[in-house]
C-alpha cells in the first residue's frame, strides 16, 4: 500500500508540509517495498483556486490508498474521500515522523475538513 | 450611453459620484449598483425595493444512471469544476464558470445544467432615480454572473451610471466591458496612485475610453497629478477635501444637496465626459 505525504524537501527526514492542496510536493511511500518516489505540486502551489481538488487528482493517480498532512481543506477533502483515499492528519515534524506514527497505529483519521478553503 | 464609475482602490468615492451624477441628471438616468458584494447607493436614496428577482446561475448536474465514467468532462474543465475520481465525476459548484463545455463534450449527454441561486436583484425608485441593485447571497464566491444579470437591466434609452465594484479582478472586468465611459475615482496619496495605475491598465487593457476624478484634493501629494500628466490622461473634476462633504456622506445625504455649489462641477464633469464619447 501507498501513502502520500505533504512535504517541502526531497527525502524522509524533510519536513512535513502542513498543507495538502498546496504543498510543495508529495512524497509517495510504498509500504510493501519501504521505497518512495517525489510528485512535484509546484503548479498547485501557485493556482489562484482549486489546489486542493487538483492535489487530490495527482495523488489519486499516484496509487496512494492514504494520506498524512498537517491540514485538509473542504474541496480536498471531498475529493480524496471520493477517490476512497483516507486522510490523517499530523503535526508530526517530518515525513519519518509521520510514517513512524502511522506505523504505530497513532494517526488520526480525519473525519471532516478541519480548515476552511484558503486558510 | 453608459458610464461606469470604478477605482482601483477602495473608499475613494465611487459611490459619492455615482449617486450624485444620478441625482443631477434625475429623471433621465438609471443608476447600477454592480458592487453586488456590498451594494451600498440605496443609503443615499429614500425609496423602497418594488421589485425583487433572484438570479440564478447554471452549474453542472450528473446525470449518474447515464455516466460511463470516461472522465471527459473533468479533462474538459479549466476551473476543476468537475474532477473524476471514483466512478463518478465530482462537481465543485463553486468552482465553475458556466461555460457549458462539460453538456457538449460529454459522450452519453449525462450532463445538464440547474440553475443554483446566487443573489437577487433589488429596483427601487428614488425621486426620479431608477435604482438596480445586484446583491450577493452571503457564502457565493463569484459576483460575474450576477453583475451581467444587473447589467441585463440596463435601459439603453437614457444615461446609465454604474457604481462599480472596487479593484481591477473579474467583477470589474464584468462591470466595465461595454462601458461607453469609465471614471477612475481616485485620492492624492501614495495608495491612490499605485491602484490608479492598475486600474489604467485595466481600462486600457479593454479600450473603454476613461478619465480621472481627484477626490479629497488637499491631502497627499502631487504625484497623481504627475502621473495623469505623464500619461496624458484628463483629469475631469477634482473634489476638495471639505468637511461639509464627509458630514453629508455620513449621514446619506447627497453632496449636491448639502454642498450646492458641488452641483455645478458635477455638472461640468457629465459635459467633459458627454463630449469625450
Amino acid at each position: 500500500m501507498k501513502i502520500a505525504f505533504t512535504t517541502s524537501g526531497n527525502d524522509l527526514q524533510a519536513p512535513l508540509d502542513s498543507r495538502f492542496g498546496r504543498a510543495p510536493k508529495f512524497l509517495i511511500y510504498d509500504l510493501d517495498s519501504s521505497a518512495f518516489e517525489l510528485i512535484d505540486n509546484q503548479q498547485n502551489l501557485n493556482a489562484a483556486q482549486g489546489a486542493g481538488i487538483q492535489s487530490a487528482e495527482t495523488v489519486a493517480k499516484s496509487g496512494a490508498q492514504a494520506v498524512v498532512t498537517g491540514h485538509c481543506g473542504p474541496k480536498a477533502f471531498r475529493a480524496l474521500n471520493a477517490a476512497g483515499i483516507t486522510i490523517y492528519t499530523s503535526d508530526a515534524p517530518s515525513v519519518a515522523g509521520a510514517l513512524d506514527l502511522y506505523r504505530q497505529g497513532q494517526l488520526k483519521k480525519a473525519e471532516t475538513a478541519d480548515v476552511e478553503g484558503h486558510w | 450611453m453608459i458610464v461606469a464609475i470604478a477605482s482601483g482602490k477602495g473608499g475613494t468615492g465611487k459611490t459619492t459620484l455615482s449617486v450624485n451624477l444620478a441625482k443631477m441628471l434625475a429623471p433621465n438616468v438609471q443608476l447600477l449598483d454592480c458592487d453586488v458584494e456590498a451594494p451600498n447607493c440605496h443609503l443615499f436614496l429614500e425609496g423602497e425595493v418594488h421589485e425583487r428577482i433572484i438570479v440564478n446561475r447554471l452549474v453542472p448536474h450528473i446525470d449518474e444512471t447515464r455516466c460511463n465514467a470516461c472522465g471527459e468532462c473533468a479533462r474538459f474543465c479549466a476551473f476543476h469544476a468537475i474532477a473524476m475520481l471514483g466512478t463518478v465525476p465530482l462537481v465543485f459548484p463553486e468552482m465553475c464558470h458556466e461555460c457549458g463545455g462539460c453538456v457538449k463534450v460529454c459522450p452519453v449527454k449525462a450532463i445538464k445544467e440547474k440553475g443554483q441561486p446566487i443573489g437577487v436583484i433589488e429596483k427601487r425608485q428614488s425621486q426620479g432615480v431608477p435604482l438596480v441593485q445586484g446583491r450577493l447571497d452571503i457564502g457565493v464566491a463569484m459576483a460575474p454572473p450576477l453583475i451581467r444579470a444587473v447589467k441585463a437591466c440596463i435601459n439603453k434609452e437614457t444615461t446609465v451610471i454604474i457604481d462599480a465594484p472596487p479593484g481591477t479582478s473579474c467583477p470589474v472586468l464584468a462591470t466595465v466591458r461595454d462601458a461607453d465611459f469609465t471614471v477612475l475615482v481616485t485620492e492624492p496619496t501614495p495608495f491612490g496612485l499605485n491602484d490608479l495605475a492598475l486600474a489604467v491598465g485595466m481600462v486600457r487593457a479593454l479600450g473603454v475610453p476613461f478619465g480621472v476624478v481627484i477626490n479629497r484634493t488637499g491631502i497627499g501629494d502631487a504625484r497623481v497629478h504627475d502621473y495623469c500628466r505623464a500619461q496624458d490622461i484628463p483629469i475631469l473634476l477634482e473634489i476638495p477635501d471639505d468637511r461639509r462633504i464627509a458630514e453629508a456622506y455620513s449621514r446619506g445625504i447627497a453632496v449636491i444637496d448639502a454642498v450646492p455649489e458641488m452641483r455645478e462641477h458635477f455638472l461640468n464633469l457629465f459635459n467633459k465626459i458627454r463630449q469625450t464619447i
